[in-house]
This record gives structure tokens, sequence and C-alpha cells, in this order.
């Protein structure tokens, strides 16, 4: 359904194009946006909105699309008791602009996207694994990281037989 | 307070002593971070200049496991979450599916579902005050603790069968009516607790061991706490009045009298007030739940398989520990696209550097205490 309320004006106002869309799915808001212009879209919802809060961020992936990442944030609003969800869509090898400096709580929320999807965020103070080790390789939540092949493929090599799983 | 050991500290200058700054490495394996967190901590003498917390230990890919399993069989796996507030994770998912469905828990449910969670949640603040206390050094409160939980775990066996993790809820509603003597059971346990809590206080609150130990440590400012994330018991302790049980009420909490207890300081001691109060309000709400629970279906009209149409919803509940969130996206089919969970400790954790910078080295394990966070729930 798609949505039009005051914010959504005053933010297609001052930022024209980079608001793609806005939608409304179970009475929720969802502004989704142009990912080059993250940055300045959140400190505008920040200082101006009153979006002082980052609940989450997180991420989706849908690998069939050109660009396959959802990037999900859920901001809240203490004065009006309110939360919006803004999205930005980023391509595989696609760098994201960090929030971190405007949302100091971005900083792990980014280090685990990261380690789960791969995404890179620009400006991030640290952008290493945080849940994962270190050294591991494929990003997890990915849709085509197969649960199973880790494990057979560690069983073979290790252990010379073929994984009963 | 001024506290003499912190006058004393500060005048004695790195540049007198000519030490240097020390790495020293807390845990995983170590009884007070509560599980498997490691702190890699830089001193400069008994102070932390810096702070790192290094997590993932107990990371379980719950979220991945929730992408390859029906809605009703991923429910068993948020109770292993917050092992401690099983109840609570439980009524999260649960109502973030409904929410997807477009469905609603008949009132019925609703109600009992608030004692349980009501309960789970003076449960989780018990165990958080004994460890916390015998962290710091008050051998006696985690005996008391845990016999006044087990009277809650009791109650959660005689409902469910289990007494941890509890897969208490089911979408749509409950599994189980209440058992006969239910009520009766809360009831004497409230009726009870009200001493046991001024128990607990006289051994604590004005103790000049535990008030030395808590007063001015580990101080999160309200901006910082907002800016950070943090919700829950340790965002109240600062000063500010939010608790989503008011501002976007779930379950029953709409019908119920209770208050939102805050401090000012957003030290050690505050959030140590601020759960004890918390937990007198939880019983409160129990009692009122009681009094009245409405007769009526406990389970909605949901059909045996689930499949919500495709979107997404966020929804979120007051956790023990804070706001508990899930964002679920479904693609029309029988399993999750996409579970989220927003947990709680997780982000509250990412606010321990900012407490703990300046504070001294024995401090940490009191600061690691109170911010109360479950390993389960940081790594997932």
């Amino acid at each position: 359904m798609p949505l039009d309320n005051e914010l959504v004006q005053r933010l297609k106002a001052r930022f024209g194009d980079a608001i793609r869309e806005a939608t409304l799915d179970r009475k929720q808001a969802i502004v989704t946006i142009a990912a080059e212009q993250l940055r300045e879209i959140s400190r505008y919802c920040r200082d101006d909105e009153k979006f002082d809060m980052l609940v989450d961020l997180t991420a989706v992936d849908w690998p069939k699309r050109e660009k396959r990442f959802d990037v999900v944030l859920i901001l809240y609003s203490f004065a009006k008791n309110e939360r919006v969800r803004l999205k930005a869509h980023a391509g595989e090898n696609e760098p994201v602009p960090s929030v971190c400096e405007i949302w100091p709580a971005a900083n792990w929320l980014e280090r685990e996207c990261y380690d789960m999807f791969g995404i890179v965020f620009e400006g991030h103070p640290k952008l290493t694994r945080i849940l994962m080790p270190d050294e591991w390789q494929g990003y997890p939540l990915r849709k085509d990281y197969d649960i199973l092949k880790q494990d057979t493929d560690w069983v073979r090599e290790n252990l010379g037989i073929e994984s009963g799983q | 307070m001024s506290d003499p050991r912190t006058t004393e500290l500060t005048n004695v200058s790195t540049t007198v002593l000519g030490a240097d700054e020390i790495i020293l490495n807390m845990g995983p394996q170590h009884p007070s971070t509560h599980g498997v967190l490691r702190v890699k901590l830089k001193l400069d003498g008994e102070r932390v200049v810096d702070s790192e917390c290094i997590i993932g230990y107990l990371h379980r890919g719950v979220e991945k496991i929730a992408e390859h399993r029906s809605y009703q069989q991923f429910a068993p796996y948020v109770d292993r979450m917050d092992y401690v507030a099983a109840v609570s994770n439980g009524l999260g998912y649960c109502e973030a599916v409904e929410k997807l469905l477009g469905a609603e828990a008949p009132l019925r449910a609703r109600v009992v579902r608030t004692i349980l969670t009501e309960l789970q949640r003076i449960a989780s603040h018990l165990l958080w005050l004994g460890t916390h206390a015998l962290d710091i050094g008050a051998l006696t409160p985690v005996f008391y603790c845990f016999r006044e939980r087990e009277e809650i775990l009791k109650i959660f066996e005689k409902y469910c069968g289990a007494r941890l993790t509890t897969h208490a809820f089911r979408i749509g509603g409950l599994q189980y009516e209440t058992y006969d003597g239910f009520e009766q059971d809360v009831k004497r346990f409230c009726d009870d607790f009200t001493h046991r809590i001024d128990e607990y206080e006289t051994l604590l609150t004005e103790n000049r061991i535990w008030v030395g130990r808590t007063k001015g440590v580990g101080i999160l400012s309200a901006a910082d706490a907002i800016a950070l994330g943090v919700t829950g018991p340790v965002l109240r302790a600062s000063g500010v009045k939010w608790d989503l049980r008011k501002a976007m009420p779930y379950a029953a909490y709409d019908q119920y009298k209770f208050e939102i207890p805050t401090r000012e300081t957003g030290d050690t001691y505050d959030r140590y007030v601020v759960r004890m109060e918390e937990m007198r309000q939880s019983r409160l709400i129990c009692l009122q739940a009681i009094e009245n629970i409405p007769a009526g279906p406990i389970m909605a009209r949901i059909g045996k398989v689930l499949k919500p149409p495709p979107g997404e919803v966020y929804h979120s509940i007051e956790a023990p520990k804070g706001e508990l969130g899930y964002y679920i996206v479904s693609d029309g089919t029988t399993q999750p696209y996409r579970v989220r969970v927003r947990p709680p400790s997780f982000i509250n954790l990412q606010a321990f550097d900012k407490m703990a910078r300046g504070s001294l080295v024995a401090d940490v394990v009191a600061i690691i205490g109170t911010i109360d966070i479950v390993l389960g729930e940081v790594d997932r």
C-alpha cells in the first residue's frame, strides 16, 4: 500500500528522487531510499525529524534481484513515539555509507551485517567480523550459503569419508 | 559520594609511576563474564583506558536456522537465545508472526501471556540480582534469589512441563489451558514476594560495601544511552522514562496500572534500584491480572499450515533486558524468508566501553553484571 504522509512529503521535498518509494506494510511505514544518500537522509531523520534512536540495522538478501541486498534501518522517535523503516538497495560489491557517526549504535550492527552478508560499510571505524571467527570463509546469511557444504567439505578433507548428513 | 579510593587514585599520575599500559585479557572462561564474553582491557595501572568486547563464542546461527524451518518449528529456538527469559522471547516471536498473519490471540490467551511474562521478568531480574551481587562480593543474596526464582519455575513447570526453555506460547495463542490452582499459585507467590524484596533490600540497599562498589560506577548519560541504542532498565536508570509496555502496548498491558521506575544518574546503583522497583511493579501486574482472567478460547483460528502473505513486519516487546524485536520477512511460503532478532543484550553490551573507560579494573566486573547480558542472546 503506498504511503503519503507528512514525513514522506517532507522527505520528498528535500531529497527528491533519492526517496524511491514509500509504502505501508501491516500499518508500518517503509521508505525506500537511494543508498548513496543514506547518510544525508539519516542525518536529516535524526536531527530534523527527531528519530533519535537507531533501533536496528540489518539486511535481507534477494539473490535474483539486480541489486541483491536490502539494507534495513529501523528508526524510533521518542518525541513522536513512532517507528520508520529506511531501506536501501545495494549490489554485491557496492559499498554502503556507514551511519556510525550519526548513531554510534550502528557500529556493531554494521559489523554484524558485514559478517553475515559481506556488505561493506564505507566510513566504518573498524569493519571486521564480529560473531564469526576472523578467518571464516563466506557470509552465512546469504541465500546461496549452504549450511551443509562447510560440514561435508570438512569431513571429507579431515576424515577422508563422505559425511552422513 | 566521594569515594576515598577514587580520589586517592586520581592523584597518582602515571608519570610519577612511569607505568606502561598493559593489555589484560578477561574471559571467555571467567566466572563473572556471565558466559563466554571475552573482554580485552587496556590498563594504565588500575585504570581502564580502552576496552574491546570479543563475542561470538556462542554463535549458533539462529537466524539462518529460521530460514530452514516452518514458522511453528522455529518457535522453540527463540527460547534458546535469552535462556533465562525464554517466555519473553517466545512472546515476542509469537506476536510478531501473528502480526505478520494479521491475526490476534484471544484476550484470555493474552492475559495468561502477560502473567507468565511478568513472572519471567521477575525470575530474570532475580537471577541478575543474585549473580551481580555475587560478582561484587555479596555471597548471600544469590541463595535467596534462587529460592524465589525456583517458585516461579515451579509455576512454569506446572503450566507447560518445562522450567527454562519453556516454549510456553504458540503462534495464535496458547497450547495449554491454565491448570487448576494457577491463580492461587501466582497469588501465593506474589503475596510472599513483597516481603522477599524487602529482605533483599535490607541486605544491599544501604549496605556500605554495596553502595561503595556501585555508586558512581559505570555512569551512562541519557544522551549516550539513546545514541548507543540502549534500552530496558539501563536506559531507564539514565533518566529516560520509556518502556515499550506503555509506549506501544502489546499482550494485555494496556489493561493494567503500573509505574515505570526511573533514576537520574545512570550508575550501577541506579540500575540496581530500577530493577528492584521493576520487580515490584511486575508483581502488581500479576496480581491485577489474576483477579480477572477472562473466559473464552485460548487459540485464534489461524489454521495448521501458516502461510503469511508476502511482506514484512517488525514487532518488539519489553523483554527483561530491553527492547527485543523480531523483523520477519515472508515470501508467502511456509518458511520465513528472513528472521532478524534485535537482541537487547547485544546492543546494550555495546555501551560497555563507554561505561568502563576510566573505571578501575575491579569495577569492570560490576559493569558487566549491571548491563545484564545473556551471551546466548548476544551471540545467537
